[in-house]
């Protein structure tokens, strides 16, 4: 059978399951479309969070951009994995003891103040909204891929789908949804690195098959290393990024990832302190087995690639590669006219992405009016697509490279509905039912928590069908963003008693505007009036993705000399942070 | 519940913290960052070291911690009567 009809297969088991579940998992009530009800078990949780955690970013664009950066590629393997270490030690046990609905209700009750809730849930809004653009982006790729229809047709598509899952579902249709989808992610992850380790280096775990040996002797790490050197590029197990980059790009992920809305939530859906504990290992142990296959499938798939097409005549290229030219994600243009592929250091093109004419070159290639004549590289392979293509570069059975196109959607679903749930939850609970309509019925929140969703998918949809860059580099900067917002005043409100609602909102009021500004300069620059600043220009050569570390200090250090400044807490807000130290006595989630 | 019991509780906790949050700064910012380049002198297998820890080890002991974490804090907490039912 061919790819196209092994793909239609899998995709509709896949989505009939997920279907299905929504429909029996559907949430009748305000708890249960928040936070599942409260009674989730520690695993289906763990999984739930993984799956939701593990986004088109992880799952698409991750291991192909580790196999374009090598050791840099690390910042996103211990970045999005340390983060949970933080995450179970000082934030998950203590706000499932606080026992609300969202993180702007805590920082509301901890700071009493409905000032710091909002700034929180526009806090929380801008995070959310920077993740959910990557994730609709992810959705997209994929369906553009297997539907072979252009991007934008697929974002609308996936929108239709995400749609769906949160509108009936809320937390509690999307908590077993995702169970589901972690289940086919991780499946449809493990099963073509599994084959390709084996293929490659005769051992079928690839966290082991990465550091093992070729056939011909040598170690598969080594002959890359050899391979880069050759063509030009840096060593792949050194890295090109400065000691302090790579720290504080590491970093900021870490503080972001503990800092996320959508994840922090999913330890409100636990039954007691000690579950909100072991569900985090859980989901730290499920994440794991994809984070440390990444690098492994990264160095296949890199090796895979340049030995593939390096040197290597255009007309005898095997399929796939005209397929993803045909998307516009791979582009070639024969600058010695050799009709060869020159796969060098060096970017092939003038700007970012491929142009194309119309017309097709004596080769058959598309051809560019971008090609840059100042390299000699002649090849432009976007990185979002290695995870997709690895299983058809390595030659592997049809149904593999369906189960990805499965997996990879899952992937992007599961994440997109739980942030757009966060979106709706801010919106209809912390905005309209805590501050603007106090005695609105439960049957009215619950439509104005599911008008949101709608609202929410449509941006989300636009930024997606334009996107400001790469889905993991949007992505890497909602971190920075939560780390500069969120993860002080959450840990300063568990741990400093003192922290006061003054101290607390001046720090993520200034923690997010610098990190805002720094990613708007250096960035993202804003269309019509200014592009962003070359790297020459930053901080101390921090990157915009590593800045969230310098906001996230700015934010602890005005949080503490403001609260100094300023008078205590009251008497009862000093007694909540006595209460959420001590585990006993969580009870279920309450209004 | 008596003040003094919730403080002691608290300072094994955070004693505990201080302990497993080095552990995890030494493995990921040590190991994997800043020493990155004295361990790669040295070899597991088909790994430089440091590479190996920067994309594998710093997560596998980050597994770890955590569930050390939960087996301190559950013994912590029936030690002082603060597990729940």
């Amino acid at each position: 059978m061919s790819v196209q009809t092994w793909t239609w297969i899998i995709v509709g088991i896949t989505f009939t399951l997920y279907f299905g579940i929504a429909i029996w998992a559907r949430a009748g009530s305000t708890k249960e479309f928040y936070i599942a009800g409260g009674g989730v078990s520690p695993l289906a949780n763990g999984m739930a969070t993984a799956a939701d955690w593990m986004s088109a970013a992880s799952f698409i664009s991750m291991a192909g951009l580790i196999s374009f950066m090598g050791y840099d590629g690390g910042v996103y393997l211990m970045g999005w994995t340390g983060g949970y270490v933080l995450l179970a030690l000082l934030l998950a046990p203590y706000l499932r003891k606080f026992g609300k609905f969202t993180v702007p209700d805590f920082i509301g009750d901890r700071y009493y103040s409905n000032t710091a809730r909002t700034v929180a849930v526009f806090c929380a809004l801008i995070v959310s909204f920077t993740y959910v653009a990557g994730q609709m982006r992810g959705v997209g790729i994929v369906f553009s891929q297997f539907l072979q229809v252009q991007i934008h047709i697929g974002v609308i598509i996936g929108m239709c789908v995400v749609l769906f899952f949160a509108f009936l579902g809320g937390m509690k249709g999307i908590t077993y949804t995702q169970v589901a989808q972690y289940c086919v992610l991780i499946f449809a992850f493990m099963v073509p690195a599994i084959f390709i380790s084996f293929n490659m280096t005769g051992n079928p775990v690839p966290q082991i098959g990465m550091g093992g040996t070729l056939e011909n002797g040598s170690y598969l790490l080594d002959t890359l290393d050899d391979l880069h050197t050759k063509l030009g590029f840096s060593e792949y197990t050194s890295g090109s990024k400065s000691t302090w980059d790579v720290f504080a790009i590491t970093c900021a992920l870490m503080v972001g990832t503990a800092g996320l809305p959508h994840v922090i939530v999913r330890f409100f859906t636990v039954a007691k302190v000690r579950d909100a504990r072991k569900s985090a290992g859980l989901a730290l142990l499920f994440i794991a087995i994809l984070y440390t296959t990444a690098p492994a499938v990264a160095v296949f798939a890199r090796t895979n690639l340049i030995e593939t097409v390096s040197e290597k005549k255009y007309s005898d290229i095997p399929e796939w590669f005209k397929n993803w030219e045909n998307t516009g994600l791979i582009a070639w243009a024969d600058k010695n006219n050799d009709g060869k592929i020159q796969y060098v250091a060096g970017n092939a093109l003038e700007g970012k992405k491929p142009i194309f004419t119309n017309a097709r070159g004596s080769n058959g290639e598309r051809i560019l009016e971008n090609a840059s004549m100042k390299t000699n590289n002649e090849l432009y392979v976007d990185r979002d697509i290695m995870v997709l293509a690895n299983p058809e570069i390595a030659n592997l059975p049809n149904w593999v490279i369906a189960l990805v196109a499965a997996g990879g959607l899952a992937a992007a679903l599961s994440t997109a509905a739980g942030l757009l749930l966060v979106i709706s939850t801010s919106v209809s609970r912390d905005l309209i039912k805590m501050q603007l309509r106090p005695n609105i019925s439960e049957k009215s929140e619950l439509m104005v928590a599911r008008g949101s969703i709608l609202v929410a998918v449509v941006i989300a949809g636009i930024f997606g069908i334009y996107p400001p860059g790469f889905v993991a580099a949007v992505v890497a900067l909602a971190f920075g963003l939560a780390a500069a917002s969120f993860f002080p005043a959450i840990i300063l409100g568990i741990f400093d008693k003192r922290m006061n609602r003054e101290g607390a909102i001046a720090g993520m009021v200034v923690g997010i505007s610098l990190m805002l500004f720094y990613m708007i300069r250096y960035k993202t620059g804003l269309i019509g009036v200014m592009d962003p600043r070359p790297a020459s220009e930053w901080w101390f050569g921090t990157s915009p993705e590593g800045f969230g570390t310098i906001a996230m200090l700015v934010n602890f250090v005005v949080s503490m000399v403001v609260s100094r400044l300023t008078p205590a807490p009251p008497q009862h807000v000093q007694d909540i942070v006595e209460n959420i130290r001590i585990p006993s006595g969580a009870g279920k989630a309450t209004h | 519940m008596s003040g003094k019991k919730a403080k002691e509780y608290w300072s094994k906790n955070l004693r505990y913290l201080a302990i497993l949050l080095s552990i995890w700064f030494v493995v990921s910012y040590g190991c994997g960052i800043l020493f990155v380049d004295e361990l790669n002198n040295f070899r597991l297998g088909g790994f430089k070291l440091g590479f190996w820890f920067a994309q594998q080890g710093s997560i596998y002991v980050f597994v770890v911690l955590i569930f050390v974490y939960v087996k301190w804090m559950n013994k912590l907490d029936k030690e002082y009567g603060f597990d729940e039912e």
